[in-house]
């Protein structure tokens, strides 16, 4: 599982990170957590507000900073309906 | 089909979830009614300092003002939440997209009072928006009002100078923020912004999280937003009622006039200048500005001072210079420190 935490760094970008690392913890995932900081990327991505979370390339969350526990569920198996909710 | 991130463990019936909402309603005016008599009574009564000794002043002052401010604060974050909720940065990027100026730059600033957004976005925002084929200036009237008219600010003025003054603010807010997208826009300056921005290939499909959400994924989101918001902030509060109160205790009346009254034409661009390195600081400055109003600083230079803190700071142009080449970057800060100019010297005219 490939997971990017989309974020210029600022603070909530930082607390994403750290919870999406225990959520990943806590399942025992085999996944590699990666930062992505320049702006062009995170655009890329069709996100306008930061942080968002992607995983294995589909944008899953942005601009929220949900609990450890929501992240679980996200990480776990939950359907990423969101994506296929585009306008 | 949604994402419910909250639903399994907030899953409440309706009568505890409005219930809960009621009772924090109740429990909050009852608070906002009593804190001037509650103060009031235990700084002359309890602890017998004479009210209108220099410290009687600066404590009650300091008391009743705290706890005013972080129960408007409280109240009007978590409501503004809520109703942003319905409202998502996406939804008002299509609704911006194909605009033309002049309405288009109305909609902008009106659109960035409402839409949910963080400064710290401004940059994968203002990528956002440019490469869908948002017009630049239409744009810049959205980035310009969206910090310059929040609601922390309103809170304070209406707290601390009445609602009269806090109407005034988010007029002349929204109108600096259309007439400087606008003169933006007429000035074609495209050029000026980094070519990456339009290079920009949307490869993800943009995501939209305003969808179905629920009343208690709402009311969740909005009790996060008060407690980051004010952890956030309270120590800037706490210095700056400090401080207020000690001006309010000990400056003798009148001090600014002399300095800072209408009557200077230097009071405005000093105050508009000082404000541009401070920084989302709002809650820290402003009762300390108030502190200084009660002592004969201009309303209009208090006003600019204000814009200026909150809508151009440097932080946000050092972030801002990623996707705004100098000149444009220039511009920016010239036309709409310009534009907060204006409104400071019409205040003092006409206030």
């Amino acid at each position: 599982m490939n997971i990017k935490v989309l974020g210029s760094g600022c603070v909530n970008c930082q607390t994403l990170e750290k919870r999406t690392a225990q959520a990943v913890q806590l399942l025992g995932l085999d996944a590699h957590i990666e930062k992505v900081t320049d702006y062009a990327a995170i655009a890329a991505y069709g996100v306008m507000t930061t942080p968002a979370l992607v995983i294995d390339e589909r944008v899953v969350l942005a601009g929220r900073v949900p609990k450890v526990a929501d992240l679980q569920a996200l990480l776990g198996g939950t359907p990423f309906t969101l994506m296929e909710a585009s306008p | 089909m949604t994402l419910d991130l909250h639903a399994a463990p907030l899953r409440q019936s309706p009568w505890r979830l409005w219930g809960g909402l009621g009772a924090a309603v109740l429990a909050w005016v009852v608070a906002y009614r009593a804190n001037g008599p509650l103060w009031q009574w235990v700084v002359d009564d309890l602890v017998g300092v004479d009210p209108n000794s220099r410290w009687g002043v600066a404590l009650e002052f300091f008391t009743y003002d705290s706890v005013k401010i972080l129960l408007l604060l409280g109240g009007i974050i978590f409501a503004v939440t809520v109703l942003r909720s319905f409202m998502s940065v996406e939804r008002t990027r299509s609704l911006l997209g194909g605009r033309r100026e002049g309405a288009g730059n109305v909609a902008a600033a009106g659109l960035g009072v409402v839409t949910p957004f963080c400064s710290c976005s401004a940059v994968p925002g203002f990528i956002g928006f440019v490469a869908a084929g948002v017009p630049l200036g239409i744009t810049m009237s959205f980035l310009i009002a969206s910090p310059m008219v929040n609601e922390v600010a309103i809170v304070l003025l209406y707290g601390l100078f009445g609602w009269k003054i806090a109407a005034l603010y988010v007029t002349a807010g929204l109108a600096v923020a259309i007439l400087a997208g606008w003169v933006i826009g007429r000035l074609h300056l495209e050029r000026f912004v980094e070519p990456f921005v339009f290079e920009n290939t949307l490869r993800g499909q943009p995501v939209d999280l305003s969808g179905p959400l629920s009343w208690a994924d709402r009311f969740a989101i909005g009790r996060d937003e008060v407690r980051t918001i004010i952890r956030k902030i309270w120590p800037y509060l706490v210095v700056g009622i400090g401080i207020g109160a000690a001006i309010h205790g000990w400056v003798p009346e009148g001090f600014f006039v002399r300095y800072a009254g209408p009557d200077n034409p230097l009071a405005v661009p000093v105050a508009v200048g000082l404000g541009i390195p401070l920084y989302s600081n709002a809650a820290g400055i402003l009762p300390l500005v108030e502190a200084l109003h009660a002592k004969g600083l201009a309303m209009g230079t208090v006003l600019a001072f204000m814009m200026s803190v909150v809508a151009l700071s440097v932080p946000e142009l050092v972030l801002l210079r990623r996707v705004l080449k100098p000149r444009l970057l220039g511009v920016f800060v010239g036309v709409v420190g310009v534009g907060i100019l204006v409104v400071g010297f019409l205040f003092n005219l006409i206030v």
